[in-house]
């Protein structure tokens, strides 16, 4: 490899990207769009769930429920008066995700010292707030039943009772307990991805489709040259949006970076450079913009987006695509981000991950180099 | 006029059906999109593992195990000695929470003192996390309501004439009953929501694709020189994609059925007419698209920065109720919302036209007027 015929395609693709200003100008509102979503816009966090209440009982008894279910942060009561038709209504138009029923015989029966059941209605479609919804009524209803209870014991004078077991929950590594601060280190893998695979999976294609790849081909550049020639000028652009990604992330929507930000950078290069390989390689390969587009998509942004732990845990999939999310390199550099943005750990933990990301990056770039070099023959 | 409308969609289909590779790819990535995301997008918490950390040994604290390890929600995966064991399973993340059990557990309760449990919890994933929470401590509620009783059982006791008497005392329980989706899985709420993304992906990116590519090798100019309008262009051009789209729509809701089993209660009238209403608006920011890009690599870019908030915003994964204000009146102009709300509706609640009507006109609405602002435009470009 001749240094001077890298540095001519280096300067050939730099050019070539500076000089479509549109897709550089997008390049680099990309990461700004998506974290600006992720971060402003985007939570997983439920509150104000919308609740019907259904008041068979109107005695002061239940009032003090529907008091305390309205004075919650959780709940917002959208109508005091409902029945049941009413409640089907609302959650056939989605404007309800609970209703909660309290039958005639609620201050009766807790006058009289007897057991009584309140019914909760839930829109299960979304299934996860929904979930989250009655575990927040529940707990609201057993400890109002508690603080009746203590009441009745106080005045028969049997004292106080304590709960028995106190579960104290101790939050680790993200204390607020915020969405977004797992969601945005974890968006890094994902921005590296759509600018490394996508944008390069056009490069060589590109090349082929217009007929330059001819005239490179009369130049006596070589396979290798460029190859590093093109990864190199995508490499800058990359770490461009990496630096964008984390100064936005930290300075505006301050997520916490308690690890390394050495040890960071060295793992995006390393995610960076496999990526890259991986979009030239496919590049190489197809021919035609269109299917290699398609193609990267399918394989690198859509994994990075859904199998590497970014939203949506892995350990909740199923079983044998828990195993087919071994070989997607973001999950390696997700459980990275994650690791040094939020627990501060360092590579004695991480280096497995580590690891694999550089093997990754060895095969994939053998593998791009290889078909280069046929291709080129 | 027809005639040459019919001769650009020959020409199109082709052009996309030569090559057994670009064949593959218009039913390839809809079903491999499918079964990834049907199968990825879950946020259901089942199993997690969790570590033991248990000072006491005690019966009480071994009660208090097999009530976490005999729910399907917890699996115990590590014994934790000592606190910085326990910090060493969380910072390696092989388990998810730490519990933790006082050495005085067993004694407290004995002697009716109030005794504490620790659930150290991995907040990395806060939604994970407060769903793990939720379910330790209603575990543990569970175990202080028995408890609660026999302590009580010791203290309350009436004085009768007759010797001691147990009194009672209220309580309040709750009974649920989900509607649409009583297992609450959320591949039901999910899959649904896949077809509106696989649809919208498909036909924007060929759309844009296939125009933008004539302009970058050159054979527009050739299109040009030839009698065709532009407007028979256009209709050549979104015919083919139009259908396509169509094809992959009927492909993906087989696999919501058969695949994943999702309930479809609605009418497939419904769904279709929707889907035909929403490919307008697909088509027309596909063209769109087309107008503003040079190059296939501008197109790609483009189509990207208006399906990842188009996607983002359409309460796809996201509820839009728990966006800020602003951002909520924001959604009210994104088309793939309404589309959301027809598909999630027809399948899981069985809605028709009579509930959805706001939906579907608004659908109908930004469809016309995406497709002919874009057509106008793309008019213009040409002339």
């Amino acid at each position: 490899m001749k240094w001077r015929r890298f540095y001519a395609i280096f300067r050939k693709e730099g050019l070539h990207i500076t000089r479509d200003w549109r897709s550089l100008w997008m390049a680099l509102a990309m990461p700004l769009l998506l974290l600006l979503l992720f971060g402003y816009a985007l939570t997983l966090d439920v509150d104000q769930i919308p609740t019907v209440v259904y008041d068979q009982d109107q005695t002061p008894q239940s009032r003090e429920l529907i008091a305390r279910l309205s004075g919650s942060r959780y709940f917002q009561i959208v109508e005091r008066r409902g029945d049941y038709a009413g409640i089907i209504r609302r959650f056939d138009r989605s404007t309800a995700l609970l209703g909660v029923v309290i039958p005639s015989e609620f201050g009766r029966n807790l006058a009289a010292n007897e057991d009584v059941a309140v019914q909760l209605l839930l829109d299960g479609s979304d299934s996860n707030t929904a979930s989250i919804a009655a575990g927040y009524a529940e707990a609201l209803i057993m400890a109002y039943s508690a603080e009746l209870r203590q009441e009745q014991m106080m005045r028969r004078g049997a004292g106080k009772l304590k709960q028995p077991i106190d579960p104290r929950v101790r939050v680790l590594y993200n204390n607020e307990m915020k969405s977004r601060n797992f969601i945005i280190p974890g968006l890094i893998a994902v921005i590296l991805m759509i600018i490394a695979s996508m944008l390069t999976s056009l490069t060589v294609a590109r090349e082929w489709e217009n007929g330059t790849m001819e005239q490179l081909l009369s130049t006596p550049v070589r396979p290798t040259e460029l190859l590093m020639g093109k990864l190199c000028a995508y490499f800058v652009l990359g770490m461009t949006d990496m630096a964008i990604a984390l100064v936005v992330g930290v300075g505006v929507f301050g997520v916490p970076l308690r690890g390394s930000p050495l040890l960071l950078i060295g793992a995006s290069a390393l995610f960076l450079f496999g990526a890259l390989c991986w979009g030239i390689f496919l590049s190489t390969v197809m021919r035609s913009q269109e299917l290699a587009y398609q193609i990267s998509l399918l394989s690198s942004f859509l994994p990075a987006f859904l199998l590497s732990g970014f939203i949506f845990a892995i350990e909740n999939m199923p079983l044998v695509i828990q195993q087919v999310t071994r070989i997607v390199p973001a999950r390696y550099f997700v459980s990275i981000l994650q690791g040094i943005f939020m627990k501060g750990v360092g590579f004695t933990v991480l280096w497995t991950n580590f690891l694999f990301l550089f093997i990754y990056a060895a095969l994939i770039f053998t593998l791009a180099n290889r078909k280069m070099r046929q291709k080129m023959a | 006029m027809w005639q040459r409308v019919l001769e650009i969609i020959r020409k199109e289909l082709r052009q996309t059906l030569r090559e057994p590779r670009m064949r593959g790819l218009l039913l390839g990535p809809p079903i491999i999109q499918m079964l990834i995301f049907g199968y990825a997008v879950n946020l259901d918490v089942e199993h997690v593992k969790i570590g033991w950390m248990d000072m006491n040994r005690g019966t009480e604290s071994r009660e208090v195990r097999k009530r976490f390890s005999s729910t399907r929600y917890f699996t115990i995966a590590a014994e934790a000695g000592n606190e910085r064991e326990a910090q060493d399973l969380l910072d390696r993340g092989t388990v998810q929470a730490v519990i933790r059990i006082p050495a005085g557990f067993e004694a407290d309760i004995k002697h009716a003192r109030q005794t504490e449990m620790q659930i150290l919890l991995d907040g990395s994933n806060s939604n994970t996390a407060s769903i793990i929470a939720n379910y330790a401590t209603a575990i543990v509620a569970r175990r202080n309501q028995e408890l609660f009783a026999e302590q009580q059982k010791a203290k309350l006791v009436g004085r009768t004439q007759n010797g001691p008497v147990l009194l009672r005392i209220p309580g309040i329980h709750t009974e649920r009953r989900v509607w649409f989706n009583p297992e609450l899985l959320s591949r039901n709420y999910f899959v649904p929501g896949v077809i509106v993304n696989i649809i919208m992906l498909v036909t924007l990116s060929l759309t844009s694709m296939s125009i933008v590519r004539e302009k970058e090798i050159g054979t527009m100019e050739q299109i040009m020189v030839t009698p065709i309008t532009p407007i028979e262009l256009m209709l050549g051009k979104t015919i083919p994609f139009a259908v396509i789209g169509f094809l992959d729509t009927a492909l993906v809701v087989a696999i919501a059925l058969f695949v994943f089993h999702v309930p479809f209660r609605g009418s497939f009238l419904t769904l279709i007419g929707a889907s035909a209403l929403f490919l307008l608006t697909t088509l027309g920011a596909g063209l769109f698209i087309s107008t503003i890009s040079e190059t296939q690599q501008q197109a790609m870019m483009a189509t990207f920065f208006f399906f990842q908030p188009a996607f983002m915003l359409s309460g796809f994964t996201f509820p839009i109720r728990n966006m800020p204000e602003m951002v909520q009146y924001l959604t009210y102009l994104n088309p793939l919302r309404y589309f959301m709300t027809v598909v999630r509706g027809v399948f899981l609640k069985g809605s028709g036209a009579d509930v959805l009507w706001p939906q579907l006109g608004l659908l109908a609405v930004f469809g016309v007027v995406i497709l002919l602002s874009s057509a106008m435009r793309f008019h213009k470009r040409l002339d």
